[in-house]
């Protein structure tokens, strides 16, 4: 797998490429808008990187390291 | 009068409760939906020839079954029966909003949408034209700002014209490759002559879309033999177009490409500056900083908890002042000793006690009502998220956790965003440590009686953290070992900063209120008159007469108190209540506690406002003697030694919350068998750490 969400740099901006899970986690990422080929931006994470803040359009989404894990970006 | 039925639809955070408040001045009726508890509001209200009933759906990202909650929307929208969609969405944010939009399109049902926040949208020069996107989508879509009330007297005009005229066709269209597709199924249906009350349309998105619904419902019918060939074929074809191995990736493609060229024509972004921080953004860099987040976090708590103890205390002099007068006045008045006792200790002296701490309770509704409203609850789950993970918690959890604070009831209810059952039950079973409002006022007394007034703030605040703590360990034992399992994915928004709406919060703040006020009318009225009759009878009258001689024939005013007071003991030792009090008394003998303490303490499975009615009666009962200036708190002080006083705590803090919380606790958890196990964990936690305490408090003292 290549380079997902924790290795990105702070407020750059990246294009999904994959979605590493399915069922639930894969609707309800979906359901906030990243899919393949949407624009995603790394904002912010709290200590100990437990939780990252993403920006999607104009919407601001928190997720924890293990879901960030499962987007590969580019 | 005819009546139309609307669906209010919207994402989550889209201001659809303000929306309703700003069209209505109407009456708001609060339910819940059939089967699960999830409130259901309904506002009705009157508007030319029309009776108009608003249903407030939950909020929902897309219609899918993620929550339970959104499960309650994606059914509601199937299966009811309602005229038409009032589909709200955020003006500032089309692209996010429209994709909910596209689905509710295709449910085939008239429809109108509401272009909310249209101030925000100027604010930030969105220009947006709604007539155009109106005829781009064959649906009204109308400019509306629910802060503002601009536009909402168009929008119900619409709303009207909407369901008098006949149903427009939607305009929602898919890509070549899926509407030849859609072409062949409908063509099949259409041969075959299929009957069914949704459009054969439908039928064929449904199919494609894996809508598990419209799959059961043709499994049993003759045409799916020849039909399921074709749409093998059509979903082959769909995938290998779209090189996507999910259909709800394809279409989320789909309505993504769909709405974006709705948005091309109808909405003008203007000097769009992305290198200027948004408000929003210049406020997290504070709240959500990595070191500052959680003490800032800390600190609010801190000052809500300070708040309730310092202002509430103002009004709460009042409030007991006029219940004295009531209760003399009105004893005054009566003859019969009785009836007196009956009104005055009973009923009077028990709900007086529970109105009593009203202040407090809207205080604290008031600080969870602004922390909801203000976007600032789901960064206080985004901070605390790695820290609550590393308990088998979610961040998420924390909102139920926090409601808890309040009351439990809703509490339960909010858990219902935790979509995993491993990690609801969990959550479930520990709410109950984050000590309610009921709670508050046998904290209140208590420390009053045994603490310094300087020291009450603080000595408050430390009895809600280290339920919070012991709460939180006690998550990670019971997801060691009861509740083992995957956790559920933390993915949620961070809506923007709003400022709160005044009208909202006082309508929640008033519907609790009120909610907590009729159940010390009601149910702690009815079980401080149970008390009071407990602990009157049966009467004997043998041993008040050979007291009463006793009295009269002492000669100090100092032997009189004495005397009487033993017989006031005497007399409750052989009522009801103390008969009941004295067989448990031994369970209760560890923990330092005699039998009105343990009596209390049984009552308090009721309701705990019922705690202090109890200790009220108990210990003043018949107790004219000295009623000016020995208040309940001065008498606990006075009768209960301090370590008891720290086990009662205890176990106030820590066992189960009440009748009607373990009633919805049992509801939510999905079975009695839950309830059970929460009482025996509840309990057997509550009376190991009141041992401790206890003797923890002798050593010290």
């Amino acid at each position: 797998m290549g380079k997902t969400i924790i290795d990105c740099d702070i407020n750059k901006s990246y294009l999904v490429k994959k979605l590493h899970t399915t069922g639930a986690l894969r609707q309800r990422l979906i359901s906030f808008g990243i899919l393949k080929g949407t624009q995603i931006k790394y904002l912010a994470s709290t200590k100990m990187n437990a939780t990252y803040e993403i920006q999607v359009g104009k919407m601001i989404i928190a997720l924890r390291k293990e879901e960030a894990v499962k987007i590969e970006v580019e | 009068m005819k009546k139309i039925k609307i669906a209010l639809v919207g994402q989550p955070n889209v201001g659809k409760s303000m929306l309703t408040n700003a069209i209505g001045d109407t009456t708001l009726h609060v339910g819940n939906f059939s089967g699960v508890t999830v409130e259901k509001k309904e506002i009705t209200f009157k508007y030319k020839d029309y009776d108009i009933c608003i249903v407030d759906l939950p909020g929902t990202y897309m219609l899918t079954n993620y929550s339970i909650e959104e499960k309650v929307t994606s059914d509601f929208l199937q299966n009811e029966k309602y005229d038409l969609i009032l589909n709200v969405v955020d003006s500032t944010n089309l692209e996010r909003n429209l994709q909910l939009t596209s689905e509710l399109l295709n449910l085939e049902k008239k429809m109108l949408i509401a272009l909310n926040m249209t101030d925000e949208a100027k604010k930030e020069n969105i220009e947006i034209n709604a007539n155009y996107m109106s005829e781009l989508l064959g649906v009204s879509a109308i400019q509306v700002s629910a802060v503002t009330k601009e536009g909402i007297d168009k929008l119900v005009y619409n709303i009207v014209k909407t369901y008098e005229n006949s149903q427009k066709e939607s305009k929602l269209v898919f890509s070549e490759a899926i509407e030849e597709e859609i072409l062949n199924i409908t063509t099949h249906l259409n041969d075959n002559k299929f009957k069914s009350e949704l459009s054969y349309r439908r039928i064929a998105i449904n199919l494609i879309s894996e809508d598990k619904e419209t799959y059961r419902m043709l499994l049993d019918e003759p045409i799916w033999i020849t039909l399921q060939p074709i749409l093998l074929e059509s979903i082959t074809h769909i995938k290998m177009h779209h090189d996507e191995e999910a259909m709800i990736d394809i279409l989320a493609d789909e309505f993504m490409a769909f709405n974006n060229g709705i948005l091309t024509e109808t909405v003008k972004m203007n000097n769009i500056d992305n290198s200027k921080l948004t408000r929003s953004q210049k406020i997290d860099n504070v709240l959500i900083h990595p070191f500052f987040g959680i003490p800032i976090f800390l600190f609010f708590m801190w000052g809500l908890f300070q708040l309730t103890f310092e202002i509430g205390s103002i009004p709460m002099d009042w409030i007991d002042g006029f219940f004295s007068w009531l209760g003399n006045s009105v004893g005054e008045s009566i003859t019969n000793n009785d009836i007196r006792s009956l009104v005055v200790d009973g009923l009077i002296a028990g709900v007086g006690a529970v109105v009593l701490f009203v202040p407090n309770i809207i205080i604290l509704f008031v600080g969870i009502a602004l922390l909801e409203s203000t976007g600032y609850m789901s960064r206080v789950a985004y901070l605390l998220d790695g820290f609550f993970h590393k308990f088998g918690l979610h961040g998420q959890s924390f909102i139920p956790l926090v409601t808890g604070f309040g009351c439990s009831i809703p509490a339960y209810m909010s858990a219902r965003i935790l979509k995993n059952d491993n990690d609801r039950l969990l959550t479930l079973f520990i709410i109950g440590f984050m000590s309610c409002g009921a709670r508050l006022p046998v904290y209140v007394l208590f420390v009053g009686a045994f603490f310094s007034p300087e020291s009450s703030g603080n000595i408050l605040f430390s009895i809600y953290i280290s339920g919070a703590i012991l709460g939180i360990v006690m998550a990670k034992i019971l997801k060691m070992t009861a509740f083992k399992g995957e956790s559920e994915p933390f993915v949620m928004e961070m809506p923007k900063y709003r400022l709160p709406s005044t009208v909202l919060i006082w309508h929640t703040v008033k519907s609790k209120t009120w909610m907590y006020l009729k159940k010390a009318g009601t149910f702690i009225a009815a079980a401080s008159i149970l008390i009071w009759f407990l602990s009157n009878y049966p009467h004997n009258n043998i041993l008040s007469t050979e007291y009463v001689s006793k009295i009269g024939l002492a000669v100090s005013e100092d032997s009189k108190n004495v005397l009487s007071n033993e017989l006031n003991q005497k007399l409750l030792e052989q009522s009801y209540l103390g008969k009941v009090g004295k067989f448990i008394e031994p369970v209760f003998e560890p923990l330092g506690m005699d039998w009105k303490m343990a009596v209390a303490l049984q009552t308090g499975l009721a309701a705990k406002e019922v705690v202090v009615s109890t200790l009220g009666v108990l210990y003043s009962l018949g107790g004219d003697v000295d009623e000016e200036n020995s208040s309940l708190k001065e008498r606990l002080s006075e009768h209960i030694p301090f370590a008891s006083a720290v086990a009662f705590i205890i176990i106030i803090m820590i066992y189960l919350p009440c009748l009607a919380a373990t009633i919805v606790f049992s509801k939510e958890a999905g079975g009695l068998k839950y309830t059970l196990y929460l009482f025996l964990f509840t309990t057997f936690v509550a009376y190991t750490f009141a041992f401790l305490g206890y003797h923890i408090a002798l050593f010290l003292s």
